[in-house]
């Protein structure tokens, strides 16, 4: 497996009015690895998670600055078109939500809107999807019918399914397991696993140990600054950074 | 302040009972050595007596160790600690075994001159009881600098071991010479310089606490 960057953030820079979210963050994502953002609530990890595919456009009075390249292109540029941006990096939210339609249509939602009308074509689509998301079996009978009849563990690979519909090449994630219970909290980490083979992954996570049994990298966060960044392993066994450690370590006060 | 007291309390309780088997060890071996030179046999008795105590320690430590890491699922500096405390307790072990059966040895043997024939052996007793005192001193100080003249003196104790050897040797080589107690003399020096060896590991764990590194190579 290659280390090639994926996604390159150099002095990114992020107010919300007079609130300064991101100080100066500067990271290399790696390709076909997963990366965590770990911190306290409010440290800005989410915030930065929704920079990597411009989510945080849509809040009024966020003042971005510094770079960030997908494949050495930059996210930020007037030419870029968000709606393609999303289909490149994908992301999955913390509350599965599944839209009030068929598990079929769930997924071919993405790709209708793409433009594909084949039969054939969306068929495969949804089939595949399933089957990446590891969720296939567990739906094939029940296509056509509601996807909120699902459990919550179900709903959230359908959501995964849903952001791999449309090919994206990057998956966010924001606490994709806070609201399930531990077994669909391992499925979906296996499934990680899986999805790192073609995808590159991102996830924020106040799970400290979910983030040592799947991240290859982990990012520490603390108000709005990027203390440390470093293999998983290095982090969790030798923090550079007092800070790192007294948070991991429960440390804090 | 820590958002953690209970899991403080337990990792301080850890350190006490670490302690207080470090300090069973050493007089485990300060027993032998008085033996040594007394002769007193009951206290080689009570030796033996003494080494159960530190089995039973080193299982209450074992236990606190695999409970800390079950419900706490320590990381960094806090899996560095519980994971070297069950390493130090097995050496820790050993080493009350290896005293344990050098008064074993001594109350066999028939008490004649074991102090005077040898005479490096009190050297060795005089070095491995130093450096036991010293592994454990620097284990519960985090003191990398007495581990490190443990390492060294180390050396002096394998430097002893080799003389006894030989002293032992030029023993058996003469007529009439009493081979029983040669070989047992042999043992004792090879238990001492055992003993010496796991109070290095003692210190080699130390090392991993701090660093994460043994000898240079990185164990997590």
């Amino acid at each position: 497996m290659n280390q090639q960057t994926k996604i390159h953030v150099e002095h990114l820079n992020l107010h919300y009015g007079t609130n300064h979210a991101l100080k100066d963050v500067n990271m290399d994502i790696s390709e076909h690895k997963i990366t965590a953002f770990i911190g306290p609530s409010g440290c800005g990890k989410s915030t930065f998670l929704k920079t990597l595919n411009r989510m945080n456009d849509l809040i009024p009075n966020v003042k971005i600055d510094g770079t960030v390249l997908l494949d050495g292109e930059d996210i930020y540029s007037p030419k870029v078109d968000t709606t393609l941006l999303r289909k490149k990096i994908g992301m999955v939210f913390q509350q599965p939500n599944p839209f009030p339609m068929s598990v079929y249509d769930n997924i071919a939602y993405g790709p209708r809107i793409h433009g594909i009308r084949s039969k054939v074509k969306l068929d495969e689509i949804v089939e595949k999807s399933l089957r990446d998301a590891a969720i296939f079996d567990e739906v094939k009978d029940r296509l056509k019918k509601s996807a909120l009849g699902l459990s919550g563990g179900q709903q959230q690979r359908l959501c995964i399914a849903r952001a791999l519909a449309v090919e994206p090449e990057v998956l966010l994630m924001d606490e994709p397991t806070s609201a399930l219970d531990p077994i669909s909290t391992l499925k979906i980490e296996e499934l990680m696993e899986e999805l790192k083979h073609k995808y590159t992954v991102a996830i924020v996570t106040h799970n400290m140990q979910q983030a040592t049994r799947i991240a290859d990298y982990t990012a520490f966060f603390l108000v709005g600054e990027m203390i440390e960044f470093g293999t998983t392993e290095q982090i969790f066994s030798m923090p550079k950074d007092q800070r790192t450690e007294d948070y991991i370590t429960g440390r804090f006060g | 302040m820590s958002a953690r007291p209970t899991f403080d309390h337990e990792l301080e309780q850890l350190n006490t009972d670490l302690i207080k088997m470090g300090t069973l060890v050493e007089e485990a071996i300060e027993n032998t050595i008085t033996v040594f030179q007394t002769q007193d046999y009951d206290l080689a008795k009570t030796i033996v007596e003494h080494d159960r105590q530190i089995n039973d320690m080193e299982k209450i430590i074992e236990s606190r160790s695999l409970s800390l890491m079950l419900r706490q699922q320590p990381v960094a500096v806090d899996l560095r600690f519980v994971s070297t405390a069950l390493k130090v307790v097995t050496d820790m072990e050993r080493i009350g075994d290896q005293a344990a059966d050098i008064a074993e040895l001594l109350t066999h043997m028939d008490g004649s001159h074991i102090y005077t024939v040898i005479q490096h052996i009190p050297d060795m007793a005089k070095n491995t009881k130093q450096m036991v005192h010293d592994a454990i001193a620097a284990f519960v100080q985090l003191d990398l600098e007495l581990a490190e003249r443990v390492k060294k003196r180390d050396d002096v104790v394998d430097d002893l071991f080799n003389r006894v050897k030989d002293e032992v040797i030029k023993i058996l080589k003469t007529d009439g010479a009493p081979v029983d107690s040669g070989i047992d003399f042999l043992m004792i020096a090879k238990y001492l310089e055992r003993i010496g060896d796991h109070a290095v590991n003692i210190c080699e764990w130390l090392e991993f606490r701090l660093t994460g590194e043994i000898n240079h190579t990185k164990l997590l």
